[in-house]
């Protein structure tokens, strides 16, 4: 016991006499919490659309109106000729090109029926898609208005007509940012404990001292315990600070209990940091360490479910993010910071990311040698 | 000077794939010896003293140190040696006291014993005033003598030393070897690896590595006799003129 406090001693003083990483410990919560859930947003917004009217009639002039009401789009063109619009889209500067065809209005009243045609630069998949999709929503909308006008209130309905209710469970608004920042504590509690621990084990192996530590009768166990310890504490001080930020900015506060939060948080530290531990094992540089680290901080956070949904991923990828950690504590972040569940309603995700902390630690203890 | 053998070294071997970076080597070391363990760069010095620290094991052959086994009682020799590596060990951004509080610490030494030793180290080496001084604001010299002082700060029996007077000027390395004289006076075995053939002159015994191979073993009176050379320098260069191995 004597020499685990001797070696957290040392390992917390020269944690407090760095002050890069003291600086880095303020400033990566705070930057990243008030930037990244303001600038990554899944909305999108100032769609370019390029509006080619062969018709010019009341009705395409309406139609056009409704769609530069809202704010999702911004209109670069309106004129006659598709080519010329189709410029526009090769340049890049219009994202979505809708052709108006001519006798638009003339077969809308004649034979209730007509075809509109919209043309997407599916180079930014993301604002084609969700751009496409809002304008068929507003199309649909301009549908029902124009309907409406010609039925004038009948006495009977001849269209029976499902109207769909929805409300929002666990975040009433469709607050983006609840989403988002719960995600981003969880990146930024991982990123410091895995890169950090394995970066400072390969810093003594760098600076020689390591091989001062293997040559006294130090114990692995003693030698592992007084690195992980530090920067368990370090990952615990970086989830408070975020989320009290995350309460100062953006007014979130936990449904759930802060004991199920710091429990699980304890616990996936631990496969944390055994997995940067095990990067120190085979990193014999910190540059090595850092790329390592930063290989699988990659695939762990793109598979993680932060940015995109696991639910929608191939099923060879959705098996992958069972063994990802990150995945699991986002998932149990927005159940007890939205939902409110329990530590009795992660017990599953406990459970498994324990294994993974023990089962991460005991392979970077096996592979840690005193002896080469 | 009492026979007993604190080290005793028989046919150990270390390979690195292809390469054999030491080559069947037997030698013993005596108990208060001024051990000197000398080689051209990369004739293997470093890793034979790094197998007999327990950092690495060897590919055949047998060794005990300090009484024990290499193989099987690694951690009671570790109890029993102290080591001064070629890199600077000490933590840089430490303070004097602080590393010695650590390694102190890590070797088991109570609270009291560490406060006793660093008194002690701290007057005989003239570092009072810089005791809570960073260590990397300390000149180089000082730095490698406190090394070795940390290294002997649980009173092991043997200490090894690699190069610890490299690139340091004259007066140090004569003070250098005052603390060498001293701890050997005390009964500490000190294993020391150098370049400098003065030093060579200061060692009880000599032994001279040739790629991997010991070439040469005896007090330096009697390798300036057997190889017909006024000084240490003259049997050095005689023997590893031979080698083949290039600078490693």
């Amino acid at each position: 016991m004597r020499v685990l406090r001797i070696l957290l001693e040392k390992e917390f003083r020269q944690i407090f006499r760095n002050p890069a990483i003291l600086r880095l410990m303020f400033m990566m919560p705070t930057v990243q919490l008030i930037v990244m859930p303001l600038a990554a947003d899944y909305e999108v917004k100032n769609v370019n659309i390029c509006v080619v009217d062969y018709d010019r009639s009341v009705y395409a002039r309406d139609l056009v109106t409704k769609i530069t009401a809202t704010d999702y789009f911004s209109l670069v063109d309106y004129g006659d000729s598709y080519p010329k619009a189709l410029e526009y889209l090769e340049h890049d500067e219009a994202d979505l090109v809708l052709q108006i065809p001519a006798n638009f209005e003339k077969d809308l009243l004649r034979e209730d029926k007509a075809t509109l045609f919209m043309s997407l630069n599916a180079i930014n998949g993301v604002k084609a898609n969700l751009g496409g999709a809002y304008l068929r929503n507003i199309i649909g909308d301009f549908n029902n208005e124009i309907r409406q006008e010609w039925i004038q209130i009948p006495r009977f309905n001849p269209m029976p007509q499902i109207e769909i209710n929805s409300t929002n469970w666990y975040n009433p608004l469709m607050n983006y940012r609840f989403f988002m920042v719960p995600g981003i504590l969880v990146i930024l509690v991982t990123m410091v404990g895995a890169f950090l621990s394995a970066l400072n084990i390969v810093k003594e192996k760098e600076i020689g001292t390591i091989e001062q530590i293997n040559v006294t009768p130090i114990r692995k166990h003693e030698f592992i315990l007084g690195k992980l310890i530090p920067f368990w504490v370090l990952g615990l001080m970086i989830l408070t600070i975020g989320l009290i930020i995350s309460w100062i900015a953006y007014g979130i506060v936990p449904a759930g209990s802060l004991l199920t939060i710091y429990s699980f948080a304890g616990v996936y530290l631990l496969a944390v940091l055994g997995m940067g531990l095990l990067v120190s094992t085979f990193a014999n540089t910190q540059q090595q360490a850092m790329l390592l680290s930063f290989f699988l901080m990659m695939i762990f956070i793109l598979l993680g479910g932060l940015y995109t949904s696991i639910d929608s991923m191939p099923r060879w990828a959705q098996v992958f993010t069972w063994f990802n950690p990150v995945s699991y504590f986002i998932e149990v972040m927005r159940m007890v910071v939205l939902k409110g569940s329990t530590l009795y309603d992660i017990r599953e995700h406990l459970g498994i990311v324990l294994l993974m902390g023990i089962v991460l630690n005991g392979f970077a203890v096996y592979n840690y040698r005193k002896r080469s | 000077m009492s026979a007993e053998k604190v080290i005793s070294v028989k046919e150990l071997t270390k390979r690195f794939g292809d390469f054999t970076a030491v080559d069947n080597i037997t030698f013993d070391v005596k108990q208060g010896e001024i051990f000197g363990f000398l080689g051209a760069n990369g004739a293997g010095k470093t890793t034979a003293m790094r197998m007999l620290c327990g950092l690495s094991f060897p590919t055949s052959g047998e060794a005990s140190v300090a009484g024990f086994d290499l193989y099987k009682n690694a951690d009671a020799i570790k109890r029993n040696i102290g080591y001064m590596s070629q890199k600077f060990s000490l933590y840089e951004d430490l303070t004097v006291r602080e590393n010695i509080r650590f390694y102190g610490g890590i070797y088991g030494l109570t609270d009291r014993e560490i406060k006793e030793k660093s008194d002690e180290m701290l007057t005989q080496l003239k570092l009072g005033e810089q005791v809570n001084s960073l260590v990397k604001s300390l000149p180089l010299g000082w730095r490698q003598k406190m090394s070795f002082s940390v290294a002997m700060l649980h009173s092991p029996k043997i200490v090894f030393l690699d190069e610890p007077t490299g690139g340091v000027d004259p007066i140090t390395r004569r003070e250098f070897w005052t603390l060498i004289y001293e701890a050997a006076s005390r009964g500490t075995t000190v294993f020391v690896t150098t370049h400098y053939m003065d030093e060579a002159e200061y060692c009880d015994r000599v032994s001279i590595m040739v790629d991997g191979r010991v070439d040469a073993l005896g007090s330096p009176t009697e390798l300036k006799e057997q190889f017909s050379a006024k000084d240490m320098g003259g049997v050095f260069l005689q023997l590893a003129r031979k080698a083949t191995r290039s600078d490693g």
